[in-house]
């Protein structure tokens, strides 16, 4: 390890519900998260990719401490001012996190008043500065959410997780509420923020296209587990567990005609009731008795090799996607 | 996406809250006849006015006009309008301030208890029910009981009781509130729980407070009436609305207007409160703020001259010519569709692309008048299913048309099945409205349908819930339920963006094998060129609700000639290509309701000249069947080169 990782995930598992009722039945429990095990240096940008109800969102409000693990830990390096000044999030649905009933300058000056105790005189420098940032005009600051578009809104979200001069910011499919034209207004935004504040992203999306175009490492989740993670381009290029080779196959891509895949009507097993083995056997090509009865673990082919996943049948050759 | 972009835009052109009130008549009136009342009763002291509790024998039981005394007197001989005016300062200060000291507490216990959650609220609201587990009346007399007769003791016991009233909705309310995002948002901004709770829930809880007190102030004012009438209430010799009806109640048959006019006053008091509330509360009730008042009709209205169809033996499947739609808020008049032409013909699949707020699904619904009216009306263009005008048709062949010539599939496949029945009952409901088979015919039918959109055993399917379905299957019912009736023309709108990309690829092999086998022809709806790319020939890119560009996809894709149309590619990330600079498109789409002259997309075109903001544009033909609505297009003209 030439250095201490900003963010450190160890074995982390949530769980929802569970215990007893008051006649001493047990509560059904849902596996939401099954040790995950992250790393994240400071600088770069990690994608997590999966689709609905993998775990990604339940992952975010982890870090972000909206939740806290069942088991496992998760570590910032270096602590000493509290999380929520160090991590912030900025939400999938801009309009619905913003207070309907307060002003954008209200807004933004919460994270001022109660994470940096900022004096009013500083706070108006700040806000203003924060607007700029975010390239938004520093006369909306007195109106209220429902006035922005989506792109904007979502705008006014990144200023106010900047607010708190964060060092990393969790990115909750940051872009897919909003119309593409302003898609990639907030994507090159983003960019450049990352630049001018060095910041450090976890930028979570189901959408591969925009996942691959921001990030350095990427971690594909399914089913609650981290089945693959490596280098972006690596990853997209040589994928090695089957479902993200299905993933990549199953993006729409201008001028390419669908394919029939994954014709298999199998569903995503019963997160009440995990499976004992690899939870995508049932839509797996590959699969063979072993990914039944025991749950592959998360490998590399080599030690050096920073490429891992989770299958007892890894893809070799490489495909298509140059 | 279109359907938020009208509600924001319902929201701007609403008239203020006071000519929303005053435009509901009976809402008017309560309002005009609580202030007359609310005048009369803080005027009381001023008023030249008999004293209300001055007992004259010799004047006892005048009748109304009496001179010196114009509604007559009591049995004491006191002066009844004295007696009417203070007593209806009396019950309105109990009633209004039970419900005050009510809304207070109930509001206080609903919020805690709903933000907290867990324990607390487990305890709290047992204790609420506990309070409602007592017949309301008869709880309110053990309070009198315990606490002694007397006005201020009467209105402590009609606050406690309709305590429980107010918690449990705000409790509603706030436990909704508090998962809501903004929540999270403020808590990672730091706010302590008093903090959010007062400064980010109470805000959004309190029109359901205001419309909770508009619609309690009355039934207050009632029960403080029922409490002095039983003797409870306000003690001999004061006056109250409820205490002079039970004194008059004796003297009902020999003297009917010593109870009367007090019976009259509570009656036109409460009914003024009461119809003040319902204005107030279809005001601020957000469930009835979108329009849910404003009862749509079952067909879009359409406000032009049609023009008659002149008979033509090769009609394609479908002819759209000219249409405008447009959305009457207020004073505002949006413009969704400003002149859409689409042509379709058999077997054809056309991608409409376009960005929320294009007009895009306003196009598709137009076409069978699904457009809500009001606000919206058809006000040009004729549309045409194999020659036959749709915009002339009677009711009677549109609802035999919808659902079977002319079929859509939705975003979102929950929201179009009904939850509460098995989506085989919904099949066949689709099959029988259409087609004159008996019940088990139609199941048949219905199976092979499931069949044919590739659900795996379809029999147990159908006794299947929606709820109990993954997204994918879903949407497959909804699919089937576009074939079920000799399907002509299929609109699509967005049926794949709420979907996984796994199942997105599914459905849309299903599209495309479905279109293959059944000749239907197919109008897919999509913000994503690369989903329209997949399935569709040609395509139509929408801006500002006019096509901006058509013609043969892979041209498009290739070379588009229109900048609006090349940026939106541009802004995509592609698979398989990350090192591209995405082309953000600088600025906001226009306003519909004050859209530019000249080219909409001006404003925000690198390639827009003088010209371009003052001309109406036209569509104008390429070469290879394309057109293009632009002055500097990007590909040269045909027959101009």
């Amino acid at each position: 390890m030439p250095e201490q990782p900003l963010l450190t995930l160890r074995e982390v598992t949530r769980l929802f519900g569970g215990g007893r009722t008051l006649l001493g039945g047990r509560r059904p429990q849902v596996h939401a998260l099954q040790a995950v095990s992250l790393e994240l240096a400071a600088g770069e940008t990690l994608g997590i990719v999966g689709e609905s109800g993998c775990g990604k969102s339940t992952l975010a409000r982890l870090i972000v401490g909206l939740d806290r693990p069942t088991r496992g830990h998760i570590r910032l390096q270096g602590d000493g001012r509290p999380t929520a000044r160090r991590v912030q999030y900025v939400f999938q649905d801009p309009v619905a996190a913003l207070n309907p009933r307060k002003t954008i300058r209200r807004i933004l000056e919460a994270p001022l008043i109660h994470l940096l105790g900022m004096e009013r005189g500083a706070r108006q420098r700040r806000v203003a500065e924060l607007m700029a940032a975010v390239s938004l005009d520093a006369q909306f600051l007195d109106r209220y959410p429902h006035e922005f578009s989506g792109g904007q809104a979502q705008r006014i979200g990144i200023a106010r997780a900047l607010a708190a001069e964060p060092e990393l910011m969790v990115l909750d499919e940051p872009v897919s509420a909003l119309d593409v034209s302003m898609q990639a207004q907030v994507l090159n935004m983003l960019d450049e923020l990352k630049q001018h504040f060095g910041l450090t992203y976890l930028f979570i999306s189901h959408d591969l296209s925009v996942v691959e175009s921001v990030s350095q490492r990427v971690a594909v989740m399914y089913f609650g587990r981290i089945v693959e993670s490596g280098p972006t381009r690596e990853l997209f290029s040589h994928p090695r567990h089957p479902y993200t080779r299905l993933l990549l196959d199953s993006a729409p891509v201008p001028g390419k005609p669908p394919l029939g895949l994954d014709e298999s009507d199998a569903e995503l097993p019963d997160p009440y009731n995990p499976p004992p083995g690899c939870a995508f056997y049932p839509r797996c090509p590959r699969g063979g008795v072993r990914c039944r009865q025991e749950r592959p673990l998360l490998e590399s082919k080599s030690a050096a090799d920073s490429h891992t996943a989770a299958c007892h049948f890894p893809l070799e050759t490489s495909f298509g996607n140059p | 996406m279109s359907r938020t972009a009208t509600a924001n835009g319902l929201a701007h052109g609403r008239p203020g809250l006071w000519r929303l009130l005053l435009n509901n008549r009976l809402a008017t009136l309560g309002l005009v006849l609580l202030l007359l009342i609310l005048l009369l009763a803080l005027a009381a002291p001023g008023l030249p006015l008999a004293d209300p509790d001055l007992t004259a024998p010799v004047d006892r039981l005048l009748p109304p006009l009496s001179p010196g005394h114009p509604l007559g007197t009591d049995a004491l001989g006191r002066d009844l309008l004295a007696r009417l005016v203070w007593g209806t300062r009396v019950s309105l200060a109990v009633g209004i301030s039970a419900t005050l000291i009510a809304a207070l507490v109930g509001s206080l216990v609903g919020l805690v208890a709903g933000y907290a959650g867990g324990r607390v609220d487990m305890l709290l609201m047992r204790a609420i029910d506990t309070v409602m587990a007592f017949p309301y009346i008869l709880l309110a007399l053990v309070i009198v009981a315990v606490l002694g007769p007397g006005l201020l003791n009467a209105l402590y016991a009609i606050a406690i009781v309709n305590i429980p009233f107010f918690a449990r909705n705000i409790r509603g309310i706030t436990l909704g509130l508090s998962r809501r995002e903004f929540v999270d948002a403020a808590r990672l901004s730091g706010q302590s729980g008093r903090q959010i709770l007062f400064g980010e829930i109470l805000p959004n809880v309190l029109p359901v407070i205001i419309i909770t007190i508009s619609t309690t102030v009355g039934w207050m004012i009632l029960e403080t009436a029922g409490l002095s009438f039983l003797g409870l209430g306000a003690q001999p010799p004061q006056a109250d609305l409820g205490s002079m009806l039970g004194e008059g109640r004796k003297l009902l048959f020999t003297t009917p207007h010593v109870s009367i006019i007090p019976g009259v006053m509570i009656f036109v008091l409460v009914m003024s409160v009461n119809l003040l509330g319902d204005g107030v509360r279809d005001l601020l009730d957000p469930r009835l703020k979108s329009g849910a008042l404003t009862r749509p009709v079952a067909r879009t209205a359409i406000t032009h001259q049609v023009p008659a169809v002149t008979a033509s033996a090769a009609a394609p499947r479908l002819d759209v010519r000219g249409l405008k739609t447009e959305f009457h808020m207020g004073r505002q008049i949006h413009r969704a569709v400003g002149g859409v032409d689409l042509r379709l013909d058999e077997g054809e699949c056309l991608g409409l692309v376009g960005e929320s707020g294009s007009g895009k699904s306003v196009t598709a619904l137009s076409i069978m008048g699904l457009v809500p009216t009001p606000p919206g009306r058809i006000v040009a263009g004729s549309a045409r299913l194999q020659g036959e005008e749709l915009f002339l048709a009677s009711d009677a062949r549109i609802r035999q048309l919808r659902g079977a010539a002319v079929s859509h599939v939705f975003q979102d496949p929950l929201a179009t099945l009904h939850p509460l029945y098995r989506v085989g009952e919904q099949l066949v409901e689709a099959i029988r409205a259409h087609q004159p088979l008996s019940r088990r015919q139609a199941e048949e039918r219905a199976e092979r349908l499931l069949k044919q959109v590739r659900i795996a055993n379809p029999r147990r399917r159908m006794h299947a819930f929606p709820h109990q379905l993954s997204g994918g299957m879903r949407q497959r019912i909804c699919i089937a339920m576009a074939l079920a009736n000799e399907v002509k023309v299929m609109i699509a709108d967005e049926p794949t963006t709420a979907l996984d990309v796994t199942v997105q690829a599914q459905i849309l092999a299903l599209l495309r094998q479905l279109r293959q086998a059944r000749d239907a022809a197919i109008l897919f709806i999509s913000h994503d060129f690369s989903v329209v790319s997949a399935l569709c020939e040609r395509v139509a890119v929408m801006y500002a609700g006019k096509i901006v560009e058509s013609g043969r996809t892979d041209a498009i894709l290739s070379a588009p000639a229109h900048p609006y149309s090349q940026l939106l590619l541009q802004c995509v990330p592609v698979l398989g290509d990350p090192g591209r600079r995405l082309a953000a498109i600088p600025g906001q789409p226009p306003r519909l309701h004050a859209l530019p002259t000249g080219c909409a997309f001006a404003p925000r075109c690198p390639r827009a000249e003088a010209d371009c903001r003052h001309l109406s544009i036209a569509l104008r033909p390429l070469a290879g069947g394309r057109w293009v609505r632009c002055l500097h297009p990007l590909l040269e003209e045909h027959g101009s080169a």
